[in-house]
């Protein structure tokens, strides 16, 4: 009995993980920054495919491909940051909306454009795959493996906010704009380096997600859904939060599909529907 | 105000047939399939194998020339894929249709094949009732209680008793659960469990943890193709199911390419069923698979088969009809007909339109370092055994 319920546990945790791992860029820049940025899983699927292409094209392992695919999608995101984010910082929410569901669309007919619309192979390095059995439970290396990346980024991401110098800047540009200018903050630049910073998050989930999840052009749209759901039910602003709300969305996730099926992936609507009347900002929402 | 379309439609239509230059113009085929949408690579696979054919059969048959009209559904969509060919037969005229990956669309669509009495070839949407709802229509794919009611049987007779089945929640994977079980259970076995999980699943560790549990022989899985068949084999392989212990059966998008590339090693032993794979052994269908290579660089599938007897069912028909289109005379020349496709012997059964074929047992195997469906059991000249149900 005890077995089972651990396992249901630790997958449920692990997958968790791999929706925080997708969703915590969000949380920099739609929690943070404040911008409906629903062009987030674009930028993981660009990450995806960097990860793919260095894999399958040119052989390179794994883990080399995971800082480029960081890089890459922070890269076409500050151009994006540039040229068009920047703009619409002011405007109301549907045109941000308007604006990011519009880059989803692009950058899904360009990946099928250039990638063709079939399913990219995956494959992981034979230490990373497969299973081993601790006391009962049956322990999936990948997973465990997604696990402690997420707990890596989470301390990296919340130390870095709260004890740098930069994350103070970027708190305080975040919060109030006018005063940080007037302390001689760059708030143009700050701006510019934490979207680069969410997206280049996004990218690396993106490509740490693939092999679990798969990887087609439809991916931009596929998991909008799930990290929306994550980063609002973990509050805007919040890192931990996210992770928090991530975990038990994963949980309740994998236990409902084990123990009743019959609800199948419902149970996450359901849960998140039922966090949010509790406490309508986020578990640690401020606003 | 749909039928008064349709109705002026067909006499538009029967003005225009009864003029002399029309009978020399261009036969023109309106294709419906998602171009667009999660489904887009299966559409390209079957217009590649539409475009294919064309360039190697000529673009004109019995004197009149080809010409394709093509329609996004974008997804499934029935409402759309229904005012796609009624704006296809009413403003376009085509002759026929064709194409319909999606079981809904495929439905919904001949609802305008009965009314409008237009040849409809169904190349991919694989639900055994489709060609009962217009008598107008005839399938070159697949039925999925073909398949998997074989594999059933088969499985029984290769010695599993108890099986699990795993599914996802949705017509064509509800009509795999059924197959499977029915074949299983007529042969004698006996089914321990089963579970449908959402269609759009992203992990299926629940799943197939709860399955390992209940310790059976078997576990037939159907998934769709596309990301599925790969997560879910790989979880598999990750939760120490072993294909030599536990078998695991499936239909044949469980292992198709793409699907084992990712799956590796994890793939091993994985047991499918399918009425097509570009690894066949025959001389046409290496030609195929070679001219198929060099157009298109990838190698065909099951869409670009159902495609290409599509476009072959069409050119036969219409030879035999000397060039005429109405829909009775093209449905009239389909019925029976007999052709070698690269699958193999197909034809197309004169009773219920569907098509007649074997049906192939694949095991995953290593061909050259390579994971590979290879053919080593197969059942000839399988009807739908859903629609002989049906008669009785």
């Amino acid at each position: 009995m005890i077995g089972p319920l651990v396992g249901v546990l630790f997958d449920g945790f692990a997958y968790g993980m791999l929706l925080f791992l997708l969703s915590v860029g969000l949380s920099v820049t739609l929690g943070m920054m404040n911008f409906v940025n629903l062009a987030h899983c674009s930028f993981a699927m660009l990450g995806g495919y960097v990860t793919v292409s260095l894999m399958n094209d040119l052989g390179w392992p794994f883990f080399a491909t995971l800082p480029l695919a960081f890089l890459a999608a922070a890269a076409v995101s500050v151009v994006l940051e540039r040229v068009l984010y920047r703009r619409l910082y002011r405007a109301s929410d549907l045109d941000q909306c308007l604006l990011t569901i519009g880059i989803v669309f692009v950058s899904v007919a360009s990946a099928a454009y250039i990638y063709g619309t079939v399913q990219q192979p995956v494959q992981m390095p034979d230490y990373l795959q497969g299973s081993f059995v601790v006391m009962g439970v049956n322990i999936a290396v990948y997973r465990l493996f997604l696990v402690g990346a997420a707990l890596a980024i989470t301390l990296i991401l919340v130390a870095g906010l709260e004890y740098t110098r930069f994350g103070a800047q970027v708190r305080a540009a975040v919060d109030n704009q006018r005063m940080a200018r007037g302390l001689g903050i760059n708030v143009g630049g700050v701006f510019a380096v934490t979207f680069a910073l969410g997206s280049g998050l996004a990218g690396l989930g993106g490509s740490l997600a693939i092999a679990i999840v798969g990887l087609d052009p439809s991916f931009a749209f596929t998991y909008l859904i799930y990290v929306l759901i994550v980063v609002s039910t973990g509050g805007l602003g919040s890192i931990g939060g996210s992770f928090v709300a991530a975990a038990l969305l994963g949980i309740s996730d994998v236990a409902g599909k084990y123990y009743v099926p019959q609800l199948g992936s419902f149970l996450i609507y359901l849960v998140m529907l039922g966090m949010l009347m509790w406490r309508p900002a986020g578990l640690f929402g401020k606003r | 105000m749909q039928k008064l379309l349709i109705g002026l439609g067909s006499l538009a239509a029967a003005l225009l047939a009864a003029s002399p230059v029309h009978a020399q113009g261009a036969i023109k085929i309106g294709l419906i399939m998602p171009y667009s949408g999660q489904f887009a690579d299966t559409a390209t696979q079957m217009d590649n194998a539409i475009k294919l054919y064309v360039s190697q059969h000529g673009d004109s048959v019995a004197g009149r020339k080809i010409e394709f009209i093509r329609k996004d559904t974008g997804g499934i969509a029935p409402d759309i894929a229904k005012r796609l060919a009624q704006e296809l037969v009413v403003r376009d005229k085509v002759d026929l249709l064709a194409g319909f990956v999606l079981t809904p669309n495929a439905l919904a669509a001949s609802d305008v094949s009965a009314e409008a009495k237009k040849f409809m070839v169904i190349m991919n949407a694989a639900t055994a009732i489709i060609t009962t709802k217009s008598p107008y229509s005839a399938r070159t794919s697949l039925t999925i209680p073909q398949l998997n009611e074989t594999l059933g049987a088969w499985a029984y007779k290769s010695g599993v008793r108890k099986a699990y089945t795993m599914v996802s929640d949705f017509g064509p994977g509800h009509d795999g659960e059924n197959g499977f079980q029915k074949g299983f259970k007529d042969a004698g076995g006996q089914v321990v469990g089963s579970v449908r999980f959402p269609v759009a699943n992203p992990d299926f560790s629940a799943f197939v943890q709860r399955a390992k549990d209940l310790n059976p022989e078997a576990i037939y899985v159907w998934v769709p193709g596309g990301v599925q068949p790969a997560a879910i084999g790989k979880t598999l392989a990750e939760r120490g199911i072993d294909p030599a212990k536990t078998r695991i059966f499936g239909q044949g998008e469980l292992t198709e390419e793409s699907a084992l590339k990712s799956m590796g090693d994890a793939g091993l032993g994985i047991i499918t069923v399918y009425h097509y794979d570009y690894n066949h052994a025959s001389a046409m269908n290496a030609a195929f698979v070679k001219a198929y290579n060099g157009a298109y660089s990838r190698n065909p599938d099951i869409y670009s088969i159902g495609g290409w007897d599509g476009m072959h069912l069409i050119y036969e028909a219409l030879k035999k009809t000397g060039g005429k289109t109405d829909g009775d005379s093209l449905i009239a020349a389909a019925k029976g007909m007999k052709w070698e496709s690269p699958r193999g012997p197909v034809s197309i059964d004169p009773e219920t339109r569907d098509i007649i074929q074997t049906v192939y047992i694949r095991r995953v195997e290593k061909v050259g370092g390579q994971p590979r469906n290879v053919e080593f059991d197969k059942v000839e000249n399988v009807k739908d055994p859903f629609k002989a149900r049906m008669k009785k």
